[in-house]
């Protein structure tokens, strides 16, 4: 039955982990998103649905719990917040390039190093830029409500699975914590053994004699083979920026300026395109909801009908504003709005900088 | 009797296991690795568990274990096999799981995850092969090379002063009450190879019970091109040296820890 | 009592030449060949042929298994 709840966004997420039947959840405790191994420990799962919940020694440690189980073709998740995360690299870097399924979640904290456990966006370049060693990248998905908290947790393993690569749904410390109702889509039973057997057969279930083994691996010692595999990667890659973009357009049909924002900052972001339009601004928001793929050809599109500059407000010292840069490619205007160390910018902030910048490049004319 | 009339299908008496495929293994002459190898697939396929089997490999010179063994396996990171292990373990607790790892994978940079693993019990078994050094990466010093020894960053021998001790995690796992089973064995005489293998036959057998419980089996073997010998003079270095610190034989059985001098 | 004849064939291109298997053995029948095989190794061969018993140390302690090991009953 779908149902609906007033929830904490880290809850949200694991109570709709159970009902997207994930097998397992190997996690490691940290602020701000303890309350979703909480939350699974509470639920007990492992009675109902038979989702296995560990808590692991670290963080390392479950990165490597969740690469084991996606080997075996279970849907394996873990979560963690910024410090955390820097941990997991090497095991994503493992996942993707064993070609596995598998969701992270970060919700993300102040830093760098200890940092604080108020949030921030500054982990856009680890999670889309890498991270983890190698030419990979983590389809990111970025929640900006304790909806999309639930819905993305669904949709990130479809996407896992339909690309054999780890999905990471890229969060922060005030989605995590905030409490907003969700409606809980319904509960999908686990796949049995004999489900997971054919929809991976790669996966590690046990070698019938007189048949191919499986193995995985990421080792390629010799490099044409290496090579090869990683031009393999790179088509994938590319299909999945051509075929899973998502992002959402807010008054953006006759905007001039476009903020660009995702998780919180789009949230406070929203208002400031209200407090503009009430004095006469064609201003209008792009919420990417994937930030890998990046929505370029929106970006594009925009820049066609007419927006003359782009702003981009994000919990950092900028990070995805040189996405935006990249993707305007000269052809119009583009600045950084950003707080950094936790500390989250009013709707009246945003609109301050915005007004600062489009009198700086109206001047320019 | 001649040569042709013995050499006959029928009176064919040891032969490899199918379950060891036909790639020349990888490993120096001489190297224990082999012979472990060789003992594991035969147990997996004497006892017919090998459709049911899971191993994973570690980084070190058995990273291409999964080349020659013709079961199921997965490549960890360094270290990690336990931490795989134990995802694997938990989403199908009927399946048979083993990791096989070197003195630097379990008790260097993975001691993490060998410790907690072995202190939740997972029901699997860790194949633990200590020749005291690291061998892939060119013979460098490893958590158990032994005090005086040489390698090729300790190359004036090991100083306890400055490197700490040789480790012996098997006898600290072995204190760890959710651990069914230790053992130190070898593979350097026929009859050290008889016991290593009844060893892991056990290990198998309990893991088929289903209980909580981790088996943890050491296998001392010769490193001869690290210790720059012969492989026989390596075997013999070790009875007379390994021996001594790493002491061959059961130290826990079910659960309970059995008379042992170093512990004791 | 029967006696037993053993005989043992060595896959001559996968030995090593290690000789693990000429310690091994207990009656003398291996020893490392003068040829060298195609990987430049010495193999190892039956140099005492009626010594063998079929006991399998040899192929016990081989690490790359690459010993064969037959063994037939002998009525006096």
């Amino acid at each position: 039955m779908s149902e609906l709840r007033l929830m904490k966004g880290n809850e949200a997420l694991a109570e709709a982990a159970i009902r997207a039947g994930v097998d397992a959840y190997y996690g490691y405790p940290i602020t701000p998103q303890s309350e979703v191994m909480e939350y699974l420990m509470k639920a007990n799962p492992i009675a109902s649905t038979g989702m296995v919940v560990l808590q692991a020694e670290s963080e390392v440690a479950s990165i490597n719990m969740v690469y084991g189980a996606a080997g075996a073709g279970k849907m394996a998740m873990t979560s963690s917040s910024s410090p955390g995360v820097s941990l997991m690299q090497e095991g994503i870097s493992y996942i993707a390039g064993a070609e596995l399924p598998c969701v992270v979640v970060n919700v993300v904290r102040g830093g760098p190093g200890l940092g604080t456990i108020q949030p921030s966006q500054a982990d856009y370049f680890q999670t889309v830029k890498g991270g983890g060693h190698g030419d990979y990248k983590l389809i990111t998905l970025a929640p900006a409500s304790v909806q999309e908290m639930a819905d993305f947790m669904k949709l990130a393993f479809d996407l896992a699975f339909k690309y054999r690569n780890p999905a990471m749904i890229l969060s922060d410390g005030a989605i995590g914590q905030m409490m907003e109702k969700v409606e809980l889509f319904d509960p999908i039973p686990r796949r049995t053994d004999e489900e997971v057997a054919q929809q991976c057969p790669w996966a590690t279930t046990g070698r019938k004699r007189g048949t191919q083994k499986r193995v995985i691996t990421s080792l390629r010692l010799v490099a044409s083979v290496q090579e090869e595999f990683n031009i393999k990667l790179q088509k994938k890659y590319q299909e999945i920026q051509e075929k899973e973009v998502r992002a959402e357009l807010i008054n953006c049909e006759d905007a001039e300026y476009v903020i660009v924002a995702y998780g919180s900052s789009a949230r406070t972001s929203m208002k400031t395109v209200e407090m503009a339009r009430k004095d006469g601004l064609k201003v209008g928001l792009l919420r990417p909801q994937t930030l890998w793929p990046f929505p370029s050809k929106q970006i594009e599109n925009l820049i066609e009908k007419g927006a003359k500059g782009f702003l981009s407000v994000e919990m950092s010292a900028g990070q995805m504003i040189e996405d935006i840069r990249l993707a305007v490619n000269g052809k119009a205007e583009a600045a950084h709005y950003g707080r950094m160390g936790g500390v989250i910018a009013s709707p009246a902030d945003i609109y301050q900088a915005l007004k600062m910048y489009v009198k700086q490049w109206n001047s320019k004319i | 009797m001649e040569l042709k009339d013995i050499i006959k299908e029928e009176n064919c008496v040891f032969k490899k296991t199918q379950l060891l495929n036909d790639k020349p293994l990888s490993y120096c002459p001489g190297c224990g690795h082999g012979v472990v190898h060789r003992i594991l697939m035969e147990v997996l396929e004497e006892l017919g568990i090998d459709e049911q089997t899971i191993g994973i490999a570690p980084v070190g010179c058995a990273v291409m274990a999964y080349e020659f063994m013709e079961i199921d396996m997965q490549e960890a990171a360094h270290g990690r096999a336990p931490a795989l292990a134990t995802g694997i373990k938990r989403v199908y607790p009927n399946k048979y799981v083993f990791t096989y790892q070197g003195d630097g994978d379990l008790a260097a940079i993975g001691t993490a995850e060998t410790m907690h693993c072995c202190n939740r019990g997972e029901n699997i078994l860790i194949i633990f092969i200590n020749n005291g050094i690291y061998g892939m990466t060119g013979g460098q010093m490893a958590p158990t090379t032994l005090e005086g020894a040489k390698t090729s960053t300790c190359p004036y021998g090991r100083d306890t002063s400055t490197m700490g001790f040789p480790l012996r995690i098997t006898e600290l796992i072995a204190q760890l009450p959710a651990v069914r089973y230790v053992t130190r064995q070898s593979v350097h005489t026929p009859a050290a190879v008889r016991k290593a293998k009844a060893a892991i036959k056990k290990a198998f057998e309990y893991q088929a019970e289903g209980k909580q419980g981790t088996c943890f089996i050491e296998f001392c073997t010769n490193c001869n091109s690290g210790w720059k010998l012969s492989p026989v003079q390596a075997n013999k270095w070790m009875e007379e040296n390994t021996f001594k610190y790493y002491v061959p034989g059961d130290i826990k059985d079910n659960f309970k820890l059995l008379k042992n001098p170093v512990i004791e | 009592m029967a006696k037993v004849k053993g005989a043992v064939v060595v896959d001559e291109n996968k030995c090593k030449g290690c000789g693990l298997c000429v310690e091994a053995c207990n009656f003398d029948v291996l020893q490392l060949s003068q040829k060298v095989n195609l990987k430049g190794y010495n193999p190892a061969f039956m140099f005492n042929p009626d010594n063998c018993t079929g006991c399998t140390n040899c192929a016990t302690v081989c690490p790359d298994a690459v010993i064969t090991v037959y063994r037939v009953k002998v009525n006096n």
